[in-house]
């Protein structure tokens, strides 16, 4: 490198640090506080040099680099190697996983919180392959699937109170309430172009909340519902002291009451729905409508020459992707036993939409390292939550930016004209 | 009628705040042909500069003219840089990708903006002593007294004077020429010497600046600001720009008073808990009967 560049990549760093001076100074550096009646500042100006300082070196490290881009080939280099092991081994990949996840509450190490989390991390694997039928096969960005899963989460929650029905009736209502909303939006929208869904189906995420949060006489408001009954296995409830005539499920298989048998329960409760889903969708792809969807997400205009339909192709991919939102919202409901308008907000759908887009729209082994890394990182930071969110949305630009087909880009065509050339 | 008169003027004040944050979405999609979507996070952070800039003035005891202006140029100076930076680092290196991967990097950069404020400045409201007071009544004679205060009289004749001196730069200078040359065609504008980059830079800057100034009119009009304000402003701000047709500077104003009259009426005379909920209707509504909006040009989809 000669001197001229050096000295060229030094002032240019130096304007990056005024830059950076200038967002980080008046934000980061007057820290606003409320002090009695009116608001104070706080200077902060050492976290402001700090940030200046390492954003100048950022700078100057990246400028001598750019000359060779190591960085960023490594890194693609890197991802790309990764989704060519699991795309020759996917097989073997996923019977693994799905061997581990089946002996995993029986391992030595897993305790209660183990058990927690990984509940949490299949629902978002459960919701991410949902949404991925939207946004993966069918091409459509919905940004406001929580929607389909408050729908579901309360239509659960308000049968089951009123009735009194099992949950083994509730979730295929559930379900098919929320394939109802998902009709019910979908009809007049989905013929709008891209971004504008995205924003419309965001808008309609929101004004569900809205509802939740002020009609009273059904939702209870902002308050929740509270009191879901909990899953019993095929009638045999997890209590300690049974009821008059009812038998608890440690009684039956003479075994020591413990609270663990429930969550093991749900856990497998929830790996089988989000098998079922992941079942579903590779079946789904194979058929025509599936191919359809993929067709249009590719095309829309070949599409409508050959006489696909796109309005109701579309419509039948957001009613299924809605379904499988409303089962994992009846699931949500039924463990945690309360709900209230607070678990849908637009965070948890960008959540979602981030799981689907990081593990590379399409993909379904992509989805579920993208959970695990999505939400294994933010329990292990739980301490840091807010500065887990600036890494969510960094991540999701940086992502975007070196890789926008996300970390297993998987658009191999589902079926090729003569056979699948090697 | 005194009723309906006071809402008309609350409506239009809002309006005003909406129009100039519908600007910046309606000049972006116009260039890049994208959601901003961090943009309504650009208006926050415009909100809280002004804001700190307030509580800084405030001490030193200048005349009241003197503080609006100097906050009023602060504000736009460093949300300007806010939005340069943006489209440096979300934005420009996804030119050419495929068409969601923009809106994707741009809802990751308002969830970093959302947050970093969050930590910086802390997740409490903020609340400011009203700086304008008092107003002019009347109908004074009725039941009810008609209340336009001084700030919304700012308030609407900052707007005023802002759309004028931007409708000068775009029509009448050369920027605003190059400006809507790459509007039309990127390509055969870079062919005749214009320097894209820094044109779309121009209007980020440019759309930043507008919604710095709709922030410090939001800390001044309502007193109280929070790191989430920019989300549900934004939605709204964008509504406008789809009314008024988007692409369509007149009509990101129009659709900016017609949303904040929307919503006022709403809360008047229908349901104040709903009125969120009308904007959003408003929103599915028009996208699915004029999608073009009122004074949007029609957009064919060729191969």
């Amino acid at each position: 490198m000669e001197k001229k560049d050096i000295i060229q990549s030094f002032k240019d760093s130096l304007f990056t640090g005024l830059i950076a001076l200038a967002l980080f100074g008046p934000i980061v550096g007057l820290r606003t506080a409320s002090k009695g009646e009116g608001l104070f500042i706080t200077p902060q100006w050492g976290v402001v040099f700090l940030l200046v300082g390492l954003c100048i070196l950022g700078r100057f490290l990246i400028n001598l680099n750019s000359a060779r881009k190591t960085e960023i080939t490594f890194f693609s280099k890197f991802t790309s190697k990764f989704s060519a092991i699991t795309e020759d081994k996917a097989k073997h990949f996923a019977i693994t996983a799905i061997l581990f996840a089946v002996v995993f509450p029986f391992l030595p190490f897993t305790d209660r919180y183990f058990m927690d989390v990984a509940i949490m991390i299949l629902t978002y694997i459960m919701l991410g392959w949902g949404l991925n039928i939207v946004v993966g096969l069918a091409g459509l960005l919905d940004l406001g699937y929580v929607a389909f899963y408050a729908v579901g989460a309360y239509s659960y929650a308000l049968i089951a109170t009123t009735f009194g029905w099992s949950f083994w009736i509730c979730l295929p209502l559930a379900g098919v309430f929320a394939a109802f909303f998902g009709i019910l939006l979908g009809f007049p929208v989905l013929r709008l172009r891209g971004d504008y869904l995205a924003i419309v189906t965001l808008g309609f995420g929101e004004i569900i909340r809205i509802i939740l949060i002020n009609w009273y006489e059904v939702t209870n408001g902002p308050d929740g519902i509270t009191g879901i009954p909990r899953p019993s296995f095929f009638g045999l409830p997890f209590k300690r002291s049974p009821d008059e005539g009812e038998t608890s499920f440690h009684l039956f298989f003479n075994l020591e009451y413990s609270t663990m048998h429930r969550i093991i329960f749900l856990y497998y409760l929830i790996l089988v729905l989000a098998l079922i889903t992941n079942y579903f969708t590779l079946k789904i792809r194979k058929l025509p409508v599936g191919r359809a969807w993929e067709a249009l997400r590719e095309d829309e205009i070949a599409c409508k020459s050959l006489g696909v339909n796109p309005t109701n192709t579309k419509l039948t991919a957001f009613a299924i992707g809605a379904m499988f939102g409303g089962f994992a919202g009846s699931f949500f409901a039924t463990r945690q036993a309360f709900i209230s308008p607070e678990s849908f907000t637009f965070i948890e759908s960008a959540i979602i939409v981030a799981i689907v887009v990081l593990g590379g729209m399409g993909s379904q082994t992509g989805v579920v390292l993208a959970s695990i890394f999505l939400i294994g990182i933010t329990e292990m930071f739980r301490d840091l939550e807010q500065y887990r969110m600036i890494a969510f949305g960094g991540a999701m630009v940086l992502i975007m930016v070196f890789k926008p087909k996300g970390i297993l880009a998987n658009r191999k065509p589902t079926i090729l004209m003569h056979g699948d050339k090697k | 009628m005194e009723y309906f008169i006071q809402q008309l003027v609350n409506g239009i004040t809002l309006g005003s705040i909406y129009g100039l944050i519908a600007i910046g979405y309606t000049m972006v999609y116009g260039i890049i042909g994208m959601i901003n979507f961090a943009h309504g996070d650009i208006f926050m952070i415009g909100a809280f500069v002004a804001l700190i800039s307030f509580i800084i003035f405030g001490l030193t005891g200048v005349a009241l003219p003197i503080i609006l202006l100097l906050v009023l140029l602060i504000a736009m100076l460093f949300t300007a840089c806010y939005g340069w930076t943006v489209e440096k680092l979300a934005y420009k290196p996804l030119r050419g990708s495929f068409r969601l991967a923009p809106l994707i990097s741009a809802l990751g950069m308002s969830i970093v903006l959302q947050n970093y404020v969050q930590v910086a400045q802390g997740a409490r409201v903020k609340p400011m002593q009203p700086l304008i007071s008092g107003g002019l009544e009347f109908f004074k004679n009725s039941e009810f007294i008609v209340t336009v205060s001084y700030l919304q009289i700012f308030i609407v004749i900052l707007t005023i004077i802002l759309m004028g001196i931007f409708t000068y730069l775009i029509t009448k200078t050369d920027l605003g020429r190059a400006q809507r040359a790459c509007e039309q065609d990127r390509t055969m504008t870079a062919l005749l010497g214009i320097n894209v980059d820094r044109t779309i830079s121009i209007t980020f800057i440019i759309g930043s600046s507008l919604a710095s100034v709709a922030g410090m009119m939001f800390v001044l009009y309502y007193g109280v600001i929070d790191f989430y304000i920019g989300f549900l402003a934004g939605i709204k701000a964008f509504t406008a720009a789809v009314l008024g047709g988007i692409g369509s500077l007149p009509g990101a104003m129009l659709g900016g008073l017609l949303i904040g009259l929307i919503e006022t009426f709403w809360a008047g005379y229908v349901s104040l808990e709903y009125k969120d909920v009308a904007a959003f209707s408003v929103l599915i509504v028009v996208l699915i009967f004029f999608p073009t909006g009122f004074l949007g040009k029609p957009d064919i989809e060729k191969v």
